[in-house]
């Protein structure tokens, strides 16, 4: 946030509902419906209400069209499986996107098992949610038999959503990408293992990505090529793991 | 002819303004609502329009998402919303009863399941906030099927061809949203609201409702000239915010305030 400040912009907490990401969304759409004359809502994910999901989705495809032509380059062939993050799911649809008709590469989003998914403690509702309405877009969300949206946990606060982008809840029913999670435990493993073994501090979300890189890799031929999408830093996550762990900064 | 239709059409015959007062079901606890409901009657309510609680209300200011809040505290579920319009119904049939609420219990529930349950329940109308008029062809269709009205939002940006398609789908009334912003807010410029009922009547001939920022006696009797409905929604709830304590206290609080409303809509100064 200090870094949000120092780049000049104001940043509002949100104080209803649980205070969490969705409310978050719940007052950026109160002020646009307020403001609507002279304010544009921006969403960093592929959710919301139409066209938002199909113009970020189209903006982080930069991702997956950089990722095509440098694999291409250097390798002299398309990978054998992508991997990424998913909380709204902006840089896997990003990966995934210019990848989706090529049938011989598998795609694989892990979302946020939180403290996993049998205790009901995690954000994965592709995983373990239903099909509901919220923020204009149909989709897998976190709710109750009732239909009220339930409160999320991650480790990882960029994945801490109760819904997810309605382009990855059609990939998951048609069945070209396999949905899975890693638990807070696994995604803070993964996390110290890169930083130490290859000097790279990844973010907490991305950390979930790389922790399922892993699981899969082992029963793959050595020859195969699997993109990981390190969709962020680990910087701004210092102080949560340092408070996770005890540590005084 | 629906309970709202006919309710609409004796109050032309009189040339009232319809008043319809918004309280959340549930709020502040679910044995509440259906003596409040009665209060409100008795107060000069013509329509009620009951809230579902939901947990992102992302139309309504701070005043009603607390009072989701304290309903959703006891687990105020839609099933439960019917059971209280059922329980009102048993002593008053003739009162229309409005539900609004968002999309996703309605979703969850299904759509042609919640309208044979409410219309068994004794609802009349369902304004669900978040559903696209472009894509309510099959919850309207549910609706009309049982009877239900369909009632929807137009608001000072709609668009000719979006108020086009409102007045194809909707029935029983249009509620127009007086202003761009959330319920509760302090926005409400009369002359505006005037100037695009003009707009909007050109579209539909359904009896228009107001809505959104009506705060006080004087706003209810300046809306009143222009609309066939007045809606008043977050002043009476935070009435019900300041009486958590003292339940039994709000039927009779919220009645006055809605009664001073009535009067200085009908021109009746409050004490004469």
């Amino acid at each position: 946030m200090s870094i949000m400040r120092l780049l000049g912009a104001e940043v509002v907490a949100v104080e209803s509902g649980s205070k969490t990401l969705k409310d978050a969304l719940n007052e950026a759409m109160r002020d646009w419906v307020t403001n609507v004359d002279d304010t544009f809502y921006v969403i960093g994910t592929v959710a919301g209400p139409h066209p938002y999901p199909v113009m970020v989705r189209d903006f982080q495809a930069v991702i997956g069209r950089e990722t095509r032509h440098q694999v291409q380059q250097q390798a002299g062939r398309l990978p054998d499986a992508l991997v990424a993050c998913i909380g709204g799911g902006s840089n896997a649809i990003g990966l995934f996107h210019p990848f989706l008709e090529d049938s011989e590469v598998a795609m694989f989003g892990v979302e946020a098992g939180g403290e996993g998914l049998a205790t009901g403690h995690h954000a994965a509702p592709l995983c373990d949610g239903k099909a509901g309405v919220l923020h204009g877009n149909r989709t897998y969300l976190m709710e109750d038999p009732n239909g009220q949206i339930i409160e999320t946990h991650s480790i990882s606060a960029g994945l801490d959503y109760p819904g997810v982008g309605p382009e990855h809840a059609w990939l998951k029913d048609s069945g070209r990408v396999v949905y899975d999670s890693v638990t807070d435990r696994e995604a803070l493993a993964a996390f110290h293992e890169v930083t130490r073994v290859e000097g790279i501090m990844p973010a907490l979300e991305s950390s979930h990505a790389l922790s399922y890189a892993a699981r899969i890799a082992p029963d793959m031929d050595k020859d195969r090529i699997i993109v990981v999408n390190l969709s962020g830093r680990g910087d701004k996550d210092v102080h949560t793991i340092a408070a996770m762990e005890g540590i005084t900064i | 002819m629906s309970r709202i239709a006919d309710c609409f059409s004796k109050l032309a015959d009189r040339q009232r303004t319809a008043l319809i007062p918004y309280i959340t079901a549930g709020d502040p606890q679910p044995g509440v609502t259906v003596p409040l409901m009665h209060a409100l009657v008795q107060a000069g309510a013509d329509l009620i329009e009951v809230g579902v609680p939901f947990s992102d209300p992302m139309a309504d200011g701070p005043v009603i998402q607390a009072a989701c809040e304290r309903a959703l505290l006891h687990h105020t579920s839609l099933h439960d919303v019917l059971d209280m319009v059922r329980k009102f119904r048993a002593d008053d049939t003739e009162t229309p009863v409005i539900l609004m609420g968002y999309l996703n219990p309605v979703e969850v529930w299904g759509y042609e399941d919640f309208a044979r349950a409410a219309a068994a329940a004794g609802i009349d109308g369902v304004l669900t906030v978040d559903m696209p008029p472009e894509e309510a062809g099959g919850l309207t269709a549910a609706f009309r099927a049982h009877g239900i009205d369909a009632i929807f939002l137009l608001s000072p940006t709609s668009s000719d061809k979006r108020m086009e398609i409102i007045s194809k789908s909707a029935s029983g009334f249009i509620y127009y949203v007086s202003f761009k912003g959330v319920t509760g807010a302090n926005r409400l410029d009369v002359k505006a609201v005037a100037d695009k009922l003009v707009e909007v009547r050109k579209h539909t001939d359904l009896p228009v409702g107001v809505g959104f920022g009506i705060r006080d006696s004087e706003s209810a009797a300046n809306v009143a000239h222009l609309a066939d409905a007045v809606v008043v929604g977050s002043v009476l709830v935070s009435k019900i915010a300041g009486l958590t304590g003292t339940p039994d206290a709000i039927p009779g609080a919220l009645a006055d305030t809605l009664s001073e409303m009535r009067c200085a809509m009908d021109g009746i100064v409050a004490g004469s």
